[in-house]
């Protein structure tokens, strides 16, 4: 509120400055002018690259990827290479498979830990959790899926489903303890005085109050938790691996969709190429819908 | 009381079974690379040739890999991050300010394989015909931009990196410059300063070390970015002083190798590379925390 303030102060001597006849302002002055306008067109220069990529990127999915879609891409099963059609079908339903699953491993844990860590900060225990979590969302993808792999691909013979939803909850827990803390530590220390005094107990005060007092904020970490997951490529590259057919077990490799696409898209073969531009684009419009959504859902909290 | 015991028992549980799982990460991790460590010793930092058919392995080449793709990205990446976040502080009409952060946040949500493939099929060859010719054209005596038109290579892998690290880098510094006192910016103001100055002033040089940890949070992420790189970097485990040639990074490499690794030797070896990346993105990642964390409390006057 008040940083725009300040932005505006300076818009408005920055614009009535000049006003004052140039010509006869000291060179000094008109060289200091001349530098700010340099400078304010540069920085907007700047913030245009930064979105420059992203209409870029989103284009290009949409010219390459429209054409290539069809029904076929969402119920048919991998053609063989060199053969014409086919879709990804298995490859849909094993990521929505695997993150429904990573879902039900990360979210309860998760909302938890962020809740320990914003309502007991003065325990030891919390701050050290807090610490680890921090790390944990630093740590590459890749890395995770080593740990998936040494943890459930070796003991269980081979590549798998549970290796693969287990390496993407590790990726979901922080997200969600993280976004579900920074949210509980807005909340009104007064609501938890009331609750308290009201005679209810500590746990009843936090799950039933606390929790339920930031829902939509946390359903958006939730959201964009599951949202990153989706896309995950790295860590399912040898855990769930891929599957040109349906998955019967989740002991079995199971196909992904960014690993679809990764395949597809590193073949020589153009078909594959087209395929691999249908599933980005539904990847990225999976992802970004998860998001607007997500979003809305927060603004609508807001109020 | 009693069920307040319990409840503070399980979170308790929870958060020792969390840290104990991230140690258990780095145990099993350590464990893996184990016998690669100790077949080559602390010689596997600096060896260079990485060899899974002879059973020679080296780290250098992919060391050196992801630290020149990584700080190239930052190079491209930070000018254009800081100045999008001043834009968005400083600059930017009001009404556009969240708009505008909207769509640089929406970069973040693009997965790591849509710009692989971008990269593939619009970045490279974009390279290969427009960027190769020009820098090599003109500047090909100089062994950084010596090297062939394949569009894959070092330079692509860095400015893939660089789109995506951009909006952590823009979150991060148009935090900084929120949390500087509007009281400067209106004492500069008041002096007489024009934006900019008032912007270099009293934005830039009190935010220098939040700047700083931006940048290093920036770098932490592209160190271990994995699927955008592979796909671009053109997998060779060379060193060269040459943008234009393929290259190999900690996190490509096993990406490449790891799920169809030649016997246990090979594992164990991608094993002690993933061991050396998650040290060195960890403590990239702690020490930005760090100084961000230490330019926060102290601009909150």
């Amino acid at each position: 509120m008040s940083d725009a303030m300040g932005g505006a102060n300076a818009a408005t001597i920055a614009t009535t400055a000049p006003a004052v006849n140039e010509q006869h302002l000291p060179r000094v002055q008109r060289r200091r002018h001349f530098k700010s306008v340099v400078a304010n067109a540069m920085i907007t220069l700047f913030a245009g690259f930064a979105i420059l990529p992203l209409i870029l990127v989103f284009s290009y999915i949409a010219r390459a990827g429209l054409p290539a879609l069809n029904l076929d891409f969402f119920y048919k099963l991998p053609a063989p290479a060199g053969e014409l059609g086919g879709g990804m079908a298995n490859a849909i339903t094993g990521s929505i498979l695997m993150v429904v699953l990573s879902g039900v491993m990360a979210i309860p844990p998760g909302l938890l830990c962020g809740l320990y860590v914003a309502e007991f900060p003065h325990q030891k225990l919390a701050r050290v959790l807090r610490f680890v979590i921090d790390l944990m969302t630093g740590v590459p993808s890749i890395v995770i899926g080593l740990f998936a792999y040494a943890v459930l691909v070796v003991p269980m013979g081979g590549f798998n489903a549970w290796a693969g939803s287990a390496a993407l909850a590790i990726i979901m827990l922080p997200i969600v303890s993280r976004t579900t803390e920074e949210i509980l530590r807005l909340i009104p220390a007064q609501l938890r005085e009331a609750g308290l005094a009201l005679g209810l107990p500590r746990w009843k005060v936090l799950l039933r109050l606390i929790m339920r007092a930031g829902r939509s904020a946390i359903a958006t970490g939730v959201f964009l938790a599951i949202a990153r997951a989706s896309g995950e490529t790295a860590p399912l590259l040898f855990t769930s691996f891929n599957n040109q057919y349906w998955t019967r077990s989740l002991s079995e490799p199971v196909a992904s969709l960014p690993v679809q696409i990764y395949t597809y898209a590193i073949s020589p073969y153009e078909e594959w190429h087209r395929l691999a531009w249908a599933g980005s684009l539904v990847l990225v419009s999976v992802v970004f819908a998860i998001n607007l959504l997500s979003r809305l859902l927060l603004k609508r909290g807001a109020k | 009381m009693r069920s307040d015991d319990v409840f503070n028992l399980t979170l308790r549980a929870l958060a020792v079974t969390v840290i104990a799982g991230f140690l258990a990460l780095t145990w099993f991790l350590w464990k893996s690379a184990m016998p690669a460590l100790e077949a080559t010793g602390a010689a596997f930092a600096w060896r260079t040739e990485w060899d899974p058919v002879l059973g020679d392995f080296g780290a250098l080449p992919f060391l050196w890999g992801t630290l020149v793709s990584s700080l190239l990205a930052l190079m491209l990446s930070a000018p254009v991050s800081i100045g999008a976040a001043l834009f968005l502080t400083d600059i930017a009409p009001r009404g556009i300010r969240a708009p505008i952060a909207f769509l640089i946040e929406m970069l973040a949500a693009i997965p790591s394989v849509v710009y692989g493939i971008w990269g593939i099929f619009v970045l490279a060859p974009f390279v290969r015909e427009y960027v190769h010719p020009l820098l090599n054209g003109n500047l090909g005596f100089l062994p950084l931009f010596d090297g062939p038109p394949f569009g894959l290579g070092m330079l692509t892998a860095a400015m893939v990196l660089a789109v995506m690290i951009t909006p952590t880098i823009t979150a991060v510094c148009r935090e900084v410059f929120r949390s500087v006192p509007d009281p400067l910016r209106e004492a500069a103001t008041g002096l007489g300063a024009t934006r900019w100055e008032m912007i270099r002033l009293a934005v830039i040089k009190t935010s220098i070390s939040g700047i700083f940890g931006a940048m290093i949070l920036g770098l932490g992420r592209a160190l271990g970015e994995t699927m955008a790189v592979t796909m671009v970097i053109g997998n060779r485990p060379d060193i060269s002083i040459s943008l234009f040639k393929p290259a190999a990074t900690m996190a490509s490499v096993i990406a490449n190798e790891y799920a169809e690794a030649q016997g246990d030797a090979h594992l164990s070896a991608l094993a002690a590379i993933g061991l050396v990346l998650l040290l060195v993105s960890s403590l990239v990642n702690i020490g930005a925390r760090w100084i961000i964390k230490r330019t926060e409390s102290k601009t909150h006057v």
